[in-house]
Parts: C-alpha cells; sequence; structure tokens
C-alpha cells in the first residue's frame, strides 16, 4: 500500500514536473510566435531571435515554414499558423492542426532581406547545438557567412561546449566574423578576429575582410589589408597548384597515349596514324568487359578493370601485330607512305567500331574506388584522376624496366640505334618489329581502358587524342622515353596554365604554334637521337 | 619566250589532258544550256555543280601533287590553304548579300548582328570589293605558307615530321574557325549566298560558268606546273625530292626552291577553295579537319604523284566512287572502301593509276629496243620511287 502510494505520488510528481516545462516553453513560445502576427518585419526578427532563444523543438519547424513562405498569420484572431499544403493548416506554437474554417484575412508573413539573413543566422544557431559534429559544422559555416548578430549567445554556449577541434575553428571563425561585422565589439577584439579569419584563408574570408563596415576604425582596417594580401597570396599559390595538378593529370593522360606511339616510331621510323584506334579499341574492351560483368555477375564490377587491363593490352597488341605482318612491313623506308596507310586503317577500325557498337556513347562506369573526390588543402582531388596518374606512372616504369632490363628491351635498342647492325649481330629485326609494334599498340589499348574511365567511349575516341600525342612526341623527340615523359607533362601544365588566359581552344592554338617555333630550335625534339642514324 | 617552255614541256599526255578539260569546260555546258530538258541528252544542273565541285578538287589535287610528287613534301594540311581561299570567297560573297539577309543590316553579316556585334570586324574591311577579295583568295594562303614553311624548311623540318606539324596547323584552324569570337561564322560558316558579281549564284547560267572557270584555272594551273616541272628550276626540285642533301652539298639553297614551291601550291589550293565555295553553297570549319586534307593526300596517291594529270584523274574517280557509294545503300561501307584505297594503294599500286600506265608503256619501249638491238637482255632496272 505504501509502495503504491509513493509510486502514484512520484509518478505524479514527474507529470507535475513536465507539465509546468511544457508550459514554460509553451508560454516563452507563444510569445515569440505572438510577434509574427504584428505584419512588420522589426516584430517578426525579434520573433525570429526570440524562437531561436527558446530552445523549443517547435522553433525550427516555425522558422523554416516562415522561410518558406508558409508562416500564415491572422491579425483578426491573433493566431499564427503554419500552411503545411493548400488545405492544411496547423496552430504554429503546438502543431495542432485547425478544423473548421480558416480564418478569413489569412495572410502569408511577409519576407525582406534583413528578415532572410535574420532566418539564416538563427537555423544555424539552432543547429549549433546538434549532437551531429558534421551538422554543428554546416551550422558554424551558416553562421560565418550571415554573421546574425542574434545567435551570438547561443554560438558562445556551443564554443564553450565544443570538443570536436575542426568544428572549434569553425565556431570561432563564426564569432570573429560576427565581431567584426558589428558596430559595437572593441578593436582589440577585432584584430583578434582579423587573425582568426586571415588563417582561414579561403574566398570567403577574402569576401569578409574587405568588405567591413564603415564605422571600423583605421587599425583594424589596415590589419584586415593585410590579412586580405596574405590571403591573395595562399589563393593565388593555391591555383597555381590546382592548375599543375590539373596540368599533370592531363600530361598523364597524353603520355598513356603517345608512350606507345614513340616506342613504334622509335624504332621503327613509323607514323602509325591508327594508333587513336587502338586507344579506341582498349576502351571498347573495357566497355565489354563491364557489360559481360553486369549481365552475369554484378559483384564483380570493381575488378572490371583489372580484367579490362591485360584483355585491352592483348586485343590491341594482337590487333597492331596484325597491322604489322599485313601491312607495314611491306613498307618499310617508305614513311610518307605508311603514314596513308595506318590512316587508312583507321578509317576502317573506326567504321567497323561504329558497325558493331552504333555511332553512340557507350557508358563505362567508373568502380567504388574510382569515384569520388577529396581535399587537400585548397584543391580538390578526384580519385579517377589520381589513380590515372599513378597507373600512368607505373605503366611508364614497367616500359623502362622492359627496355633496361630483358632480352627483348636489348633488342630493341639496338635495332632503334643500328638497323644493319643489330641485323647482323644475329638479331631477328622483322621479330623485333612486330613484336615493338604489338607492344606499343597494347599500350595505347591500356591507355583506353585509363581513358573510358574520364571520357565518352566512342567511335571517335582515339581522334581526339591522336594530334595530341603526335605533338608530344615530335616535342619530346624519339631519342628515349624520357623524352615522351617530359614532353607530355610539360605540354600538359602548360596547356593548364594558358587555358585560364587564352580559353581552351586559344591555349591549344597557342601551344601548336610554339611547338612550332620550339622545334626551330631543336628540329628533332628535346631528347634527339644522336649519331649516323638520324641522317638515315 | 614562256611559250617557247610552254610548247616544249607538253607532251602527248598533257596535250590529251589539255583538250580533254577545255572540251568538257564546253559540252557540259552546252548539255546543260542547250539542250532542251525534254531531251534524254540534258544534263541535270546539280550535275554541273557536281563536276564543278570535282573540278575544283581536281585543281587542289595538282597543288598537293606539285609539292609531294616534285619535291618530296608531304602536306596533310593543304586542305587549310583549300579552306582559307574558301573563305576568302565567302567573305567577299557575305558582303554581296548586303540588306537581303534576315537582319536586313547592309554592312553587317547576319551572323554578326546575332552575335549583337556593332562594327564589322578589321579582317572583314575591304571583301565587299572583288578584285581586293580575289586578291585575299592568293594572299592568305599564300602568306601563311611563306610564314609556316619559312620556320619549317629553315630548320630543316622533314618528312613525317612536317606532315604532322602541317596537320597540326590545319587542325589548330579549324578549332579557331570553330570559335564564334574569332568572327568568321563559327560552327555555321558562311552560308546563304546570293550572288557574285551581279550574277545570282544559284542560277543555271552562273553554275555554268562557274564550272567553265573552273576548268580553265585547272587548264592554267597544269600549264604552270608542267611550266616548273619542265624548267632547269624543277630539275632541282626533283633533285631535293631524290637527295636532298646531295642537293644542298651541290650549293643549291634547298630552303628557299621549297619555300617558292610550297607557297605556290597554297596560293592554288587557295583558288581551287574560293571556285569550290560558290559552287557548293557554303564553307565551314568542317573543311580544316584534318581527315579532309588527308583525303586530298590520297586521291594524289590514286592517280599517280608526280605526274599532274594522275593527281587531277584521282581526285575525280575518287570523288566519283565518294558520290556513287555515299547517296546509295551502300552509304555504310564507303569509309571501309576509303580505307581500303588507303591500304591498297600503297601497297598494291605505289605508282597510282597513270604512274603504271607509263611504267608499263616503259617497259614496252624498253623491250622493244632491246629486241631491236638485240643485245641487252631485259629492261634496266627501274629507280626506285623516292621519298
Amino acid at each position: 500500500m505504501h509502495i503504491y502510494r509513493a509510486c502514484l505520488v512520484a509518478l505524479l510528481l514527474v507529470f507535475v514536473v513536465a507539465l509546468g516545462h511544457t508550459a514554460a516553453h509553451a508560454a516563452s513560445l507563444d510569445e515569440a510566435v505572438a510577434h509574427f502576427a504584428a505584419d512588420d518585419f522589426d516584430e517578426s526578427i525579434a520573433g525570429v531571435g526570440e524562437l531561436a532563444a527558446s530552445g523549443s523543438p517547435r522553433a525550427e519547424i516555425i522558422i523554416r515554414a516562415l522561410q518558406n513562405g508558409q508562416l500564415m498569420f491572422s491579425a483578426e484572431r491573433k493566431a499564427v499558423y503554419i500552411q503545411e499544403a493548400a488545405d492544411k493548416l496547423t496552430d504554429a506554437a503546438t502543431g495542432q492542426p485547425i478544423t473548421g474554417s480558416p480564418p478569413d484575412d489569412l495572410d502569408n508573413v511577409r519576407l525582406n532581406n534583413r528578415l532572410r539573413g535574420a532566418i539564416d543566422g538563427a537555423l544555424g544557431g539552432l543547429t549549433l547545438l546538434s549532437s551531429d559534429p558534421a551538422k554543428r559544422y554546416a551550422a558554424g559555416e551558416a553562421v560565418f557567412k550571415s554573421r546574425e548578430a542574434s545567435v551570438l549567445p547561443t554560438l558562445e554556449t556551443a564554443i564553450a561546449k565544443e570538443q570536436d577541434p575542426r568544428v572549434k575553428q569553425v565556431l570561432l571563425q563564426a564569432r570573429a566574423a560576427i565581431t567584426l561585422s558589428s558596430d559595437s565589439a572593441t578593436d582589440a577584439d577585432k584584430l583578434t578576429a582579423v587573425e582568426i579569419i586571415g588563417l582561414r584563408g579561403d574566398q570567403d574570408a577574402l569576401g569578409l575582410l574587405s568588405s567591413l563596415p564603415a564605422s571600423t576604425s583605421a587599425a583594424v582596417v589596415k590589419a584586415a589589408g593585410v590579412a586580405a594580401l596574405a590571403i591573395q597570396k595562399r589563393l593565388a599559390v593555391w591555383d597555381a597548384v590546382q592548375n599543375a595538378w590539373y596540368g599533370i593529370s592531363l600530361g598523364s593522360v597524353l603520355l598513356l597515349a603517345a608512350i606507345g606511339l614513340a616506342i613504334t616510331f622509335g624504332v621503327m621510323g613509323v607514323i602509325n596514324m591508327a594508333h587513336g584506334e587502338m586507344v579506341m579499341i582498349g576502351a571498347y574492351a573495357t566497355y565489354v568487359v563491364q557489360e559481360l560483368i553486369r549481365n552475369y555477375d554484378p559483384g564483380l564490377f570493381d575488378y572490371s578493370l583489372a580484367i579490362a587491363f591485360p584483355l585491352a593490352f592483348v586485343v590491341s597488341g594482337i590487333v597492331g601485330i596484325l597491322i604489322e605482318r599485313c601491312v607495314i612491313r611491306f613498307l618499310y623506308g617508305r614513311p610518307l607512305e605508311t603514314l596513308l596507310a595506318t590512316w587508312g586503317l583507321s578509317l576502317i577500325l573506326q567504321q567497323a567500331v561504329r558497325s558493331a557498337f552504333g555511332p553512340n556513347n557507350r557508358e563505362v562506369g567508373n568502380p567504388s574506388w574510382m569515384s569520388g573526390a577529396f581535399d587537400l588543402g585548397g584543391i580538390t582531388i578526384t580519385y579517377n584522376r589520381m589513380w590515372i596518374i599513378c597507373f600512368s606512372l607505373g605503366v611508364f616504369v614497367a616500359l623502362l624496366a622492359l627496355l633496361r632490363y630483358t632480352r627483348f628491351g636489348l633488342e630493341m635498342r639496338a635495332v632503334t640505334q643500328n638497323r644493319p647492325m643489330a641485323a647482323s649481330m644475329g638479331i631477328r629485326t622483322s621479330r623485333v618489329d612486330a613484336l615493338t609494334f604489338g607492344l606499343g599498340s597494347g599500350i595505347a589499348g591500356i591507355a583506353g581502358v585509363a581513358l573510358s574511365q574520364i571520357d565518352n567511349v566512342s567511335p571517335n575516341l582515339g581522334q581526339g587524342y591522336i594530334i595530341d600525342s603526335f605533338m608530344v612526341v615530335v616535342f619530346g623527340g624519339v631519342g628515349n622515353l624520357w623524352g615522351t615523359f617530359v614532353g607530355s607533362f610539360v605540354l600538359g601544365i602548360a596547356n593548364k596554365f594558358l587555358e585560364p588566359y587564352a580559353g581552351a581552344v586559344l591555349g591549344k592554338i597557342a601551344i601548336l604554334v610554339l611547338i612550332i617555333l620550339f622545334i626551330q630550335k631543336r628540329p628533332r625534339g628535346m631528347f634527339a637521337l644522336k649519331g649516323r642514324a638520324v641522317e638515315a | 619566250m614562256t611559250s617557247h617552255f610552254l610548247i616544249r614541256s607538253l607532251d602527248r599526255g598533257a596535250i590529251a589532258f589539255v583538250i580533254v578539260v577545255a572540251a568538257l569546260a564546253v559540252i557540259i555546258p552546252l548539255f546543260n544550256l542547250a539542250v532542251p530538258e525534254s531531251s534524254a541528252f540534258h544534263l541535270p544542273t546539280y550535275l554541273v555543280a557536281l563536276f564543278g565541285k570535282y573540278a575544283c578538287y581536281a585543281l587542289l589535287a595538282l597543288s598537293i601533287d606539285l609539292i609531294w610528287g616534285y619535291c618530296g613534301i608531304l602536306s596533310l594540311g593543304h586542305g587549310a590553304f583549300f579552306a582559307l581561299g574558301g573563305y576568302a570567297m565567302g567573305m567577299y560573297l557575305m558582303r554581296q548579300i548586303g540588306t537581303r539577309g534576315v537582319y536586313a543590316d547592309p554592312i553587317l553579316p547576319d551572323f554578326m548582328v546575332f552575335l549583337n556585334w556593332k562594327d564589322l570586324p578589321i579582317a572583314w574591311y575591304g571583301f565587299w570589293f572583288f578584285p581586293y577579295a580575289a586578291l585575299m583568295v592568293f594572299l592568305v594562303p599564300g602568306a601563311l605558307a611563306f610564314v609556316f614553311g619559312w620556320f619549317a624548311f629553315r630548320s630543316r623540318v622533314t618528312g613525317v615530321y612536317l606532315s604532322i606539324i602541317t596537320q597540326a596547323l590545319t587542325y589548330a584552324l579549324m578549332l579557331g574557325f570553330f570559335r564564334n569570337n574569332f568572327g568568321f561564322g563559327g560552327n555555321n560558316g558562311l552560308t546563304d549566298f546570293k550572288d557574285i558579281l551581279g550574277f545570282n549564284v544559284q542560277s543555271e547560267t552562273t553554275r555554268n560558268a562557274l564550272f567553265a572557270i573552273s576548268c580553265l584555272m585547272l587548264i592554267l594551273c597544269f600549264l604552270l606546273c608542267r611550266a616548273i616541272i619542265g624548267s632547269k628550276f624543277g630539275k632541282v626540285l626533283i633533285a631535293i625530292r631524290d637527295a636532298e642533301a646531295r642537293t644542298r652539298f651541290l650549293g643549291y639553297r634547298v630552303e628557299s626552291y621549297k619555300l617558292f614551291v610550297f607557297t605556290l601550291s597554297a596560293c592554288m589550293a587557295g583558288l581551287a577553295g574560293a571556285l569550290y565555295v560558290p559552287q557548293v553553297g557554303i564553307i565551314n570549319p568542317g573543311e580544316f579537319a584534318p581527315g579532309n586534307s588527308i583525303e586530298a593526300v590520297i586521291w594524289v596517291a590514286v592517280g599517280g604523284r608526280g605526274t599532274l594529270i594522275g593527281a587531277a584523274l584521282g581526285a575525280v574517280v575518287v570523288n566519283y566512287a565518294k558520290t556513287f557509294f555515299t547517296s546509295g545503300p551502300l552509304a555504310p561501307y564507303w569509309l571501309f572502301l576509303l580505307g581500303s584505297l588507303f591500304v591498297a594503294v600503297t601497297l598494291l599500286l605505289p605508282r597510282g593509276i597513270i604512274g603504271t600506265l607509263r611504267h608499263w608503256t616503259a617497259l614496252k619501249r624498253d623491250r622493244a629496243s632491246a629486241a631491236a638491238e638485240d643485245g641487252v637482255t631485259g629492261p634496266p632496272p627501274e629507280p626506285a620511287p623516292a621519298e
């Protein structure tokens, strides 16, 4: 009996406390909401501030409704509603649906830019205390941008409570932003704020520092100027880094596309105009592999490139060897005719692929480990570009090793340097030619696997790269692979640095003109082959 | 003096070529204009325009043969000079439209009004005046070829390197002309022409006249090429083709010879383009596409490089095949055929049609003379075709 009574009392107590708490919330909430019925911007801003300070879970709903123009009021009934749908009206403070006919003078609570700023700041303030660090971070950013002074108390609480250093930094920056744009803060505070914002160092910080209110003292303005200059320098550096990154990325693609060309040209003196089509074949091999995986075993999708990689090498390599055996070997010593014949082959291959797969772009997907991006300092790096750079460097190193350490590489170098002498030393030059052509084509094929990840897979894929690859070979020279390496990265980076000034197309034209001027100085490229073979 | 040159330089084949082209220039307009439409012998006007197109292609092929066949310069960018000449003519034709354009602006062509331009770009000044435009048809391609050739030949860029650089040149021009702010109509190029020298470009008589003029120009350029080849200058060109270093060591300024013939060839290509544009009614950046230039080279290879007549013949034969295939149900196979043509000609018919015919007649003559003398057995070894 005793126990029951105690329980009952406790229960009652809990109930009463809970009720009292709700009532207290409700009272301040009602007061805050009442501001919106006044149809006055200042009143509305006050209402937003009070809502934000109330800590009620309804506050965010009401402010969002206001932001979306769904908050309605009736001056006659002195009541505020949320219009959730055309025929659904709820009481703003309680969330209870309103039954019966809506009031006649129902009208939207009007918005202006000042009020919108207050709303953004308040919403930021509301989520400042969220339990999710990502949300707190976003809220800090929102406050930083809105510089809404009314959330300052909440912000202070949040800063005091914050454990996560990354979030804390943003919150401090937000407070600094508010300090800077307020009229009442002391100069000392403002100078500290300038320092904090200067450390942030991005475009937003620059905007903030260059738009200080007119009342700011000269000392602060000067400090802000210094900080802004530092930020500008930093941004310029990151801009250059970004361009360099894009340039390296383009260079790696050029390296992949050009390196096979450089080998065949270097060893055999043959320009293979069908080289671009070897790249295309590699890309289509990737497409076929992915189609098969999609149809038969979708779980293997992440390994599709690993499967396509050797396949593309073999398919393109075999096509290359066939071309060498059936056409090119009859044309040795006639490089211009070879150029024409391989151009004809490129037309045939393009049309064959067009007939087999259709003229449209084929979809090749990125495996999960190649999609997405991450931030590094002030730049964004996508995974597929990063992997392609690694991949092309890997191919380059593998090829260097092949040339340096294998018997085939030795024979290839011998034939490059002096064909008749190599032949008289017992090297079967025609076999070396065929294998070299196969190797060059195979590398073009794996370039196609990489390019399928960043470009459209269509029958014209190869055409887009062929002239650029030629430029790399002409620029780098055919003496050794380092010429191709340096050539592709120099061209890639130069291209990307010219683009912001001249635009993509004019940048390309400028590069072509520069190459034409460059070969005035070094007609055989940067890394020219020396010796008698040159004039032969 | 010059006429002496000309007469001496003409052999039987050349005379036959001149007569055939001249005859065509008369007969085709005759069958189109004089024969009533009801007659079975009437030639439809679209065919006249088509033949006019072939004549322009033949002229382009001739210009390529002059440098490739006789000087060993393989230009894969001759389409650029062709297109530049075409643009010069196109600009004249655009200015002739005047107030008859869609926007009826007396000075600005339609596309400039569309792009909201206020003033005529400086590059367009003077193009309403035909002699100026006609001068530009030669001057613009010629100047480009001169500057480009001066740089390229001076630094002894030869062989495949030169071919690749010329290809890059036309590619760069294509990219440029595709841009709207380049000022030449961007993607759409120049079209909707109304009249040329006061004659309506669409009318039958103008088309026939243009065809006849194209044939006439073909003959004149052919005679010019023959005169050059037959002169001492031409002998040096052939020497450069066959042994450039040796020619240089003999004291000839190889660069100057090459530069002259390259520039001349570019002017001829420009003329071909200028005649081409009023007959097809449009010029757009697609003409700069590297593929077009390479196709023009294969015309020469098919007909026989270093024969001039062969180049013109090859242009007509290949383009006739193209018209035949691409207009019928065989259209998807045209690229297969064209590609095979590239391979087959280089592998099986390296001398081309005319070259092979000449080779055979030479062999026969040698056999006959050998049989007559009854001393030497077999023909003397034919010198290998040089690069």
